[in-house]
């Protein structure tokens, strides 16, 4: 009776979409979509200028791999991208669950205090780390970097996997401590298990905010740390070459792949949690 | 005594790493950007530890005044531009079909997944002087020599538009999903017409995700010089470019520093505003 109801009530409350509406929504997805599919065109282009396709190639596939500038930046962003998803999710995800599972003093503080990097504007914070690091002398190079981008997203773990743990029962937990397990053996049997996709979705939100990221590493990356959009940036202005067009198309799959594939992962977790 | 040292050994190891992180690089360096601002600078490039107002006496100067101005124009334009762009738009994924709405939603994600400098540089193909849209519009006889769009305010706004529409729609998106369909109905059999359903119901039910969405808009376009150094050529000023000067080639600490404190009080001032419509959740 219930499903029915609500089945009921899903329907009523369609306004359903019209002819225009649907048109508007492509035109939409058109624009959002427009200069991506520019850069993967031109990545197939004969002509060195980005102007007129003049014919098809693979060229700039193949050409890319001894621009050795680009194939660095190419490098430093995977690097920065793995090593600070890694730090922020394991630091974020220790802070959720002790945040959820304690209560003290100072915890209210702590929680808003999660919510300054995600408020503040990044040109900020950026130029923050850039007077940290200089005031203590220190060159910006590829540690910097890092530390920056774990910085700004910690918090988002934190606050994904908090979300995810909102409404647990707490009975599970104790029920594995009467049952004789360790703080260890609950944390990783019991209470990881459940959090799992908070966990996953956390570490894709901190990975595409550091693949996104382009106004923390201006400030924070040394010479030797460049990025790949630091280094479209200052290309920019004397032309880039369509080897970068092959690169970001090959970038561009792999992010659509790694999309699907944990949005896949994600729901089968759903299923078994 | 044993017992309570146990007891808080595991909050103090769980999270005490993530609390020192964010003292010593969020809050240390915070703090240093407010000092910094209230310090004379000195003509290295540094400054000088001698408390100074000086350089938000400057800030009150006609030529910065007008840099204020523009952004404040452009940021208004583009959260404006992407609140009536993105409204229908989110309103008409949560209203899209069970089936299809997934994909929509995947769709409206993928492009954050891009390094938004790619999708900007494609924009920059597309509207060069010897780009394809004056190509197109050439040899279509629409206009016989090529207009110049790139480097121009117009493209600046077009690149900011672009940018940051998704972050205007998916808070929207999640209100009006949120929306209780028989308050609707309520309206619906309370003899209340499409139009009345729509600004008397559905409007005021989703306007904290109207306000997230326009803070999450409003508050990054103050700081993406990037866009207007691959759309504008740095023609106009903006407060992002001025900040980012002043760290990189002007060298003037003080003035960057007291600029950012300019962008922090705004930002503080928009959520104590914001505070009273929704909850800092709906921001993620």
């Amino acid at each position: 009776m219930k499903e029915t109801e609500k089945t009921f009530l899903k329907k009523s409350r369609k306004i359903k979409n019209n002819p225009w509406s649907v048109v508007y929504a492509c035109l939409v997805y058109i624009f959002l979509y427009m200069p991506i599919a520019v850069v993967i065109a031109f990545s197939f282009n004969t002509s060195r200028m980005n102007v007129v396709f003049e014919g098809f190639t693979f060229d700039w596939y193949i050409s890319m791999w001894s621009n050795t500038l680009l194939m660095q930046a190419f490098k430093n962003t995977l690097i920065v991208a793995f090593v600070s998803t890694l730090l922020s999710t394991f630091l974020g995800t220790l802070c959720a669950v002790g945040l959820n599972r304690f209560e003290f003093k100072l915890k209210s503080l702590i929680s808003t205090s999660l919510y300054i990097p995600i408020v503040i504007p990044e040109l900020v914070f950026a130029i923050a780390m850039l007077i940290l690091f200089t005031s203590v002398n220190i060159s910006m190079n590829m540690a910097t970097l890092i530390i920056s981008h774990v910085t700004f997203s910690m918090p988002f773990v934190v606050i994904t996997v908090r979300s995810r743990m909102a409404g647990f029962d707490k009975s599970i937990e104790e029920a594995a401590h009467d049952l004789g397990a360790n703080e260890l053996h609950t944390f990783t049997r019991v209470i990881l298990p459940m959090i799992a996709p908070g966990v996953l979705s956390g570490a894709m939100l901190a990975l595409t905010l550091s693949l996104d990221d382009v106004v923390v590493s201006f400030f924070t990356a040394g010479p030797d740390s460049q990025t790949l959009p630091l280094r479209i940036l200052s290309m920019v202005k004397k032309g880039v070459s369509p080897d970068v067009n092959a690169l970001s198309t090959l970038i561009i799959i792999g992010s659509v792949l790694l999309l699907v594939s944990t949005t896949l992962i994600q729901n089968k977790l759903e299923k078994e949690g | 005594m044993k017992a309570k040292i146990k007891n808080s050994l595991p909050p103090l190891a769980m999270i005490g790493p993530s609390v020192v992180w964010l003292v010593l690089f969020l809050v240390l360096p915070l703090l240093l950007v407010v000092g910094i601002s209230v310090l004379k600078r000195n003509g290295y490039g540094g400054v000088e530890f001698i408390p100074s107002i000086e350089a938000y006496k400057s800030l009150l100067s006609t030529d910065y005044l007008k840099v204020f101005g523009s952004s404040f124009l452009l940021s208004i334009e583009t959260t404006v531009i992407c609140l009536v762009v993105g409204y229908p738009f989110a309103y008409i994924i949560a209203n899209s079909s069970e089936k299809i709405k997934p994909f929509l939603v995947l769709l409206l994600m993928l492009p954050f997944w891009i390094n938004s400098m790619i999708r900007i540089y494609g924009w920059n193909t597309l509207l060069r002087s010897s780009g394809i849209v004056n190509h197109l519009l050439i040899s279509l006889g629409v206009i016989k020599i090529p207009i110049e769009m790139l480097y121009t305010d117009g493209a600046v706004l077009l690149g900011m538009v672009y940018d940051l529409l998704p972050f205007t729609v998916l808070p929207i998106y999640t209100s009006i999903e949120k929306l209780d369909p028989s308050l609707i109905e309520a309206a619906k059999d309370l003899y209340c017409n499409k139009r009345h359903v729509f600004t008397r119901v559905i409007l005021p039910l989703t306007m904290p995700g109207v306000f997230a969405g326009s803070i999450q808009t409003f508050i990054p376009s103050l700081g993406l010089f990037y866009i207007a150094d691959m759309m504008g050529g740095a023609k106009t000023m903006y407060i992002g470019n001025l900040i980012k000067n002043q760290f990189m080639s002007a060298r003037n600490w003080p003035l960057g520093a007291s600029l950012s404190i300019i962008l922090i009080v705004i930002t503080l001032l928009l959520m104590r505003l914001y505070g009273k419509v929704g909850s800092l959740d709906d921001m993620v």
